[in-house]
């Protein structure tokens, strides 16, 4: 008898520590503080990207775990998508996130409910050196809450010059030229535009990279649509449906754009069977860095064409930046404040520069695109220079609706029209802006 | 008698997938109610306990969740703003038509093969038990495993069915990336995946038919699709009525194997009430999944609970 009831207190024991320990397990460190010799580790939580999170932060702990002593880095991943959306939300939610959260500026940042859960970093030194269109994109009206780490890109037209060379063509200054262009492509026996709807993600692009043009033609569009104003099946934001249907109705796709995916494409490009992609210059310089580096030198960008040729110039997004949640306190909080003036400097940006192909110039002062940076960096340069990028619509308003990428490859493919297409995003967006408790919808 | 048992297994087991009604409640329900004075109350408390707080609390909570519109950080009630938005869902009439699309011809497919594959496993084939397990082996495998597989076996260029169609001279269309074919072939590979567990079933019916019926039958001369006709389909109908069961209600909460294969797509073409539930969910849309997963549960009962009570009936009048 005796025996029997100590077994099972044994059993109970082992069962509540175990439990106890799985518990400590997914509820990070934040507790833990600085550790018996006065070192503070931090913990931070990034996407498991293999090639843009990984090898970027395998790097950037390297560096800063070996220049200093009292404080330590390490991460921790999470899911891309939206299942690494739900979680960072639910840790957030419990205050059980890391030390430091590694996301997406733009609309997605403003999904945390920034104001309630993260720390507002707007008296930071290094707010001086970001540039505007980076404040624009993690601020809200009460704060400003991510550091940038990592290059902006360009929603941007990739194309390949030895195509433009061989048939003496120019960089189009409008939709009418672009397709011109293509014309004579197709006449070339080559591929005009490469389109890829294995990956739906792929087929946004044309919509998202319009929002220069949209904006260029209505400077207070983006707000108009944040209060329900201004809608995609109205002119100048419908542009972006149209040019997709006008491709399609041309014929200018690859045959297999129903089931090609997003390599499929890039590959189509680096070997010269397709001369235009319409695609992130950040993936587009991850891939062409790692699988076809060959082929960089005749790879390059353009904006989209709008319908006028006035209008000209590059749609760019931010990167991803860093945030100090709420939950951080006490040394810990002044140990990630610390991280986070490190990760502001040139040494910072040098190894970011080192550890993966960069997609464009980085948003903060005293930091230069790095030597061998893929070349289509350099035909972005100039737009910069003049001043003539605009963010994209996901950086400028919170809302994004889900099924866009349905729905381009719906039009992109023909089944339904562009007007169609519109009205269907406009009806989705209804949803994520009741969602976020928007005011006027 | 013994297909009678089989028939009741099989008729529990659907029930205990759809989680509804218990079809054995006639019979049983008289025993047990015997039974009962013997066990206290604390004797039911534990699963009292189970039942209430993972099927009670959350199905309750599920109905208030609907009517609200919340995040992980709060929440508003809004009333029936949910179901009225999840009407309006442009997706969703395309959801519910291909649900029921997708539901009737597997089903219906999977009845007519499964008895033509019994009839052939039944007879002296060669290698029949090797056959056999060749035929179920399908149902075996993961549905993931299987929907990946298919996904790149049907590519429309370097497919291998395509490849294989080529070589006979046919140009094999866009298995999955025709917007008017993605939903047929998501079904068709259904179909080769669940066919094994149709056969088998109706291998037990025809098995369990009295020889005597079939030889009398030739005896006053008839011939083998007349035997078919008025002795294997007639004597078959409880294997039947299991198939169209487990098969319709399999097709109707179809999920996964679309959305290995298609995600939906191209574009919705190929959404189910489910894909579209699931895809709310994703996007952040908590309340209006929430509604959706309420309207489904509807929909479900009002199918499976007229269902099984005409066959209840059915099964206590033989």
């Amino acid at each position: 008898m005796r025996t029997r009831q100590s077994i099972a207190t044994v059993t109970a024991v082992a069962l509540v520590s175990a439990l106890g320990l799985s518990a400590c397990g997914t509820g990070g460190s934040s507790e833990s503080g600085a550790s018996a010799d006065g070192v503070i580790t931090l913990s931070i939580y990034i996407d498991s990207d293999p090639l843009t999170s990984i090898a970027l932060w395998d790097s950037l702990v390297e560096k800063f775990n070996s220049s200093h002593d009292k404080i330590q880095i390490s991460y921790e991943t999470h899911p891309g998508g939206s299942e690494g959306d739900n979680l960072v939300k639910t840790r957030l939610a419990t205050g059980d996130m890391n030390d430091l959260l590694w996301y997406n500026s733009g609309s997605l940042l403003k999904a945390l409910r920034p104001d309630e859960t993260l720390v507002d970093l707007s008296d930071q030194e290094w707010t001086d050196k970001v540039n505007d269109n980076w404040k624009q994109a993690v601020s809200t009206d009460s704060g400003l809450y991510e550091l940038p780490v990592g290059t902006s890109f360009a929603f941007g037209m990739i194309y390949n010059k030895d195509i433009y060379k061989n048939l003496g063509l120019k960089i189009p200054r409008s939709w009418d030229e672009f397709m011109a262009n293509n014309e004579k492509i197709k006449a070339a026996g080559i591929t005009p535009v490469v389109q890829t709807y294995s990956d739906t993600w792929s087929s946004q692009i044309p919509v998202l990279g319009d929002a220069y043009n949209v904006m260029a033609a209505d400077p207070d569009w983006a707000d108009k649509y944040t209060a329900n104003k201004a809608k995609y099946v109205d002119e100048p934001a419908i542009q972006g449906f149209q040019h997709m249907q006008d491709v399609f109705d041309r014929g200018y796709m690859n045959d297999d754009f129903a089931s090609a995916t997003y390599n499929d494409g890039m590959k189509m490009l680096a070997e010269g069977t397709g001369a235009h992609y319409p695609m992130l210059t950040s993936n587009a310089a991850a891939a062409i860095g790692q699988n076809y580096p060959d082929a960089d030198s005749k790879i390059g960008v353009f904006p989209i064409p709008s319908d006028s040729p006035e209008i000209n110039g590059l749609t760019i997004g931010t990167p991803k930046g860093m945030s100090i949640p709420k939950s951080t306190k006490g040394d810990k909080l002044k140990a990630a404040i610390e991280v986070l003036n490190w990760l502001a400097t040139p040494q910072a940006c040098e190894a970011i520069g080192s550890a993966i192909p960069v997609g464009g110039p980085f948003v903060i002062d005293g930091c230069d695109v790095p030597e061998g940076a893929a070349s289509l960096i350099s035909d972005m340069t100039p737009y910069f220079d003049e001043g003539k990028t605009g963010l994209a619509l996901e950086f400028l308003s919170p809302i994004k609706g889900p099924s866009l990428e349905q729905i381009t490859v719906q039009v992109g493919s023909g089944i339904s029209s562009a007007a169609e297409g519109a009205a269907l995003y406009d009806q989705d967006v209804e949803k994520q802006a009741q969602q976020l408790g928007l005011k006027g919808w | 008698m013994k297909r009678e048992k089989a028939m009741m297994a099989t008729a529990t087991q659907s029930a205990q997938t759809t989680g509804q009604l218990d079809v054995t409640a006639g019979s049983v329900k008289k025993k047990k109610r015997g039974l009962d004075r013997y066990y206290p109350l604390y004797f039911h408390i534990p699963a009292g306990v189970f039942f209430v707080v993972l099927f009670l609390i959350p199905t309750v909570a599920s109905f208030y969740f609907s009517l609200t519109r919340w995040t992980l950080f709060d929440m508003e009630f809004i009333g029936l703003d949910n179901f009225v938005q999840f009407f309006k869902e442009p997706a969703l009439i395309t959801g519910f038509v291909n649900t029921f699309i997708y539901a009737f011809v597997t089903s219906g497919t999977k009845v007519i093969l499964g008895l033509a594959l019994a009839v052939l496993l039944t007879s002296q084939v060669l290698g029949r038990n090797y056959l056999r397990s060749v035929v179920f082996f399908p149902v075996l495998v993961s549905t993931i495993g299987v929907g990946v597989t298919w996904k790149v076996l049907l590519d429309p260029q370097d497919g291998l069915v395509n490849r294989a169609l080529e070589v006979v001279g046919i140009r094999g269309p866009g298995w999955l990336t025709d917007p008017h074919l993605a939903l047929f072939s998501v079904a068709g590979v259904d179909v080769w995946k669940g066919v094994g567990l149709a056969t088998v079933i109706y291998i037990s019916g025809i098995v369990a038919i009295p020889s005597e019926y079939v030889e009398a039958a030739k005896m006053d001369g008839a011939g083998s699709w007349e035997i078919f006709r008025n002795i294997t389909l007639p004597l078959c109908r409880p294997a039947t009525v299991t198939v169209i069961i487990l098969s319709l209600i399999g097709g109707l909460r179809s999920f996964d194997l679309i959305w290995a294969m298609t995600r939906g797509g191209p574009g919705f073409s190929s959404d189910v009430i489910a894909s579209v539930i699931y895809k709310q969910y994703q996007a952040g849309f908590y309340g209006l999944s929430t509604a959706g997963n309420v309207v489904l549960f509807l929909v479900i009962a009002l199918i499976v609970i007229p269902l099984n009570m005409w066959l209840n009936r059915k099964g206590q009048r033989s």
